[in-house]
């Protein structure tokens, strides 16, 4: 039964919920950054456009799906996948709503970084495979840019776990529903999070594997059809991600300050809802900051990355562990 | 249940293994040497060594191999340029050093009276690996002075590094 139900939830999480969110998602970033533009943005396509994702996959399914001659065929083949499938198996441990999640694991945070490692593999691997200079360029910057924030955003994450005592999901989730949301008392290691996961997202600021300006796609220029559909895929559902880590890490999860949730299912669902708002507002965030700034230049880059936010965190650990030993710890 | 899934890992690892110490292309061997550090973590899991199976992930797969592709795809090495490394010379060290360090495997397991004579086999204490508490307990507190010397070594070999590639100091 309990195997049946992994089964059901694996495949409804993987196969609707994060594709569906991502498709509203493009849709919601194309009308935000239209109005924000003082244009419509699509409009015709269902009531508000908001059929246009179905419009746009039917599009990527019937284009010509091109493979140039020059590629490493294997190695372009795979990429997409490759960058989609840790994007997908990242979700397994977010606590989604009151005891739920589909893998509850004890490592449940460490095994989010573990996957999400693993999806620098597909750009870099797809930015060599493709072989052109664009393409090639970005899967490098790619590469130097997710090892990089992966130390800050690693890092970032620490103070948390010094204050909870504990890297499941839901124990920290718990925690925050108990005491107070974590991002009271961790402003400054927040910030540090949240600008790494922009960086690790590929997002802008930090879009320079793919910016536009100088790399044509980056390390997508010689995909097409549904294989850039994937990696498009992969990007957006690593936002979904990110934003659902901050808010379980830093905005309580499920939880709401002063509201206990009555028991049963309604209780799940409740909280459920909560989750899927907050997540939702951090998603918008992600939309409003790519709208509004420019691009870091690559050394800029670089440069916060390393001498900015890395000893920046490292303190922040420092003070944290020295807050819970004098406050006498957790545990 | 277990026994086919340690079967499927360790027939992957092999293989990948052998795949990557094969390939003549340098990107394939890397991408193979990842492939093997994601069954070795599959075995960890089957052991019930969560910790160390995320580990594993994270900072092999994840850290040293992606610097690996990294510093492999910006050389742009091409087969003509790997033939210089070529001879037995190169393969009777390989086989000198993978021999030296089994050896030392194996003599520290049966130092550390974790080799099972009767068996022939390490004697497996899964509940003491899987927690994350019990291993940094031992890590902090028993071995903290050759955890620290280890930490420390890094730390002169990441400032040697910064040291070589600047070329002038100012």
């Amino acid at each position: 039964m309990k195997l049946l139900w992994t089964v059901v939830e694996v495949s409804v999480v993987a196969t609707v919920v994060l594709p569906t969110t991502a498709a509203l998602l493009v849709w919601a970033e194309r009308r935000v950054s239209a109005f924000m533009q003082d244009r419509l943005g699509p409009n015709r396509v269902g009531p508000a456009g908001l059929l246009q994702p179905i419009a746009d996959l039917l599009k990527f399914m019937f284009k010509e799906d091109v493979v140039p001659g020059h590629v490493n065929k294997v190695m372009y083949v795979l990429a997409p996948a490759l960058s989609l499938v840790p994007a997908l198996v990242a979700f397994a441990v977010v606590p989604y709503a009151r005891g739920m999640a589909i893998a509850d694991l004890n490592v449940g945070i460490l095994l989010v970084f573990a996957v999400s490692s693993m999806a620098v593999y597909g750009v870099t691997i797809g930015g060599w495979a493709s072989n052109s200079k664009y393409s090639l360029l970005g899967g490098v910057r790619a590469s130097a840019q997710m090892i990089s924030y992966e130390l800050a955003l690693g890092l970032s994450v620490v103070p948390v776990l010094l204050v909870v005592g504990d890297l499941n999901m839901q124990a920290i989730v718990q925690w925050q529903a108990d005491h107070v949301w974590l991002v009271v008392p961790l402003f400054p290691v927040w910030v540090i999070f949240l600008v790494s996961s922009y960086a690790e997202t590929n997002r802008l600021p930090f879009d320079c594997p793919e910016a536009e300006t100088e790399l044509v796609a980056g390390y997508h220029t010689e995909y097409s059809s549904m294989k850039f559909a994937l990696f498009f895929l992969a990007e957006y559902i690593h936002m979904i991600t990110a934003s659902a880590l901050s808010v379980a890490l830093f905005f309580g999860g499920w939880s709401l300050p002063g509201v206990t949730f009555p028991d049963g299912s309604m209780g799940t669902l409740l909280s459920g809802l909560v989750f899927a708002g907050k997540t939702g507002a951090f998603l918008f965030l992600f939309i409003w900051v790519r709208w509004t700034l420019p691009r870091f230049r690559y050394d800029q880059l670089m440069d916060l990355g390393w001498k900015r936010l890395l000893p920046a965190s490292l303190v922040l650990i420092l003070a944290t562990a020295g807050g819970v030993a004098l406050l006498g710890g957790t545990n | 249940m277990i026994g086919i899934f340690f079967w499927l890992f360790a027939a992957l690892l092999t293989v990948s293994g052998l795949l990557a110490i094969t390939r003549r292309n340098a990107v394939s061997a890397a991408l193979w040497a990842a492939v093997s550090f994601i069954a070795i973590a599959g075995i960890f899991v089957l052991l019930q060594a969560y910790f160390l199976a995320v580990v594993e992930v994270l900072v092999y797969a994840g850290a040293i191999m992606v610097l690996f592709l990294f510093v492999i795809m910006l050389l742009n090495l091409r087969e003509e340029d790997l033939q210089v490394l070529e001879g037995p010379r190169l393969h009777i060290l390989g086989v000198l050093l993978a021999a030296g360090f089994l050896g030392g495997l194996v003599w520290t397991c049966r130092r550390a009276g974790l080799y099972d004579a009767k068996n022939g086999a390490i004697k497996m204490t899964a509940e003491s690996v899987g927690e994350t508490k019990s291993l940094a307990a031992p890590l902090f507190m028993e071995y903290v002075l050759p955890f620290e010397i280890a930490s420390f070594l890094l730390l002169a070999a990441i400032v040697g590094a910064v040291l070589i590639t600047k070329k002038r100091l100012t």
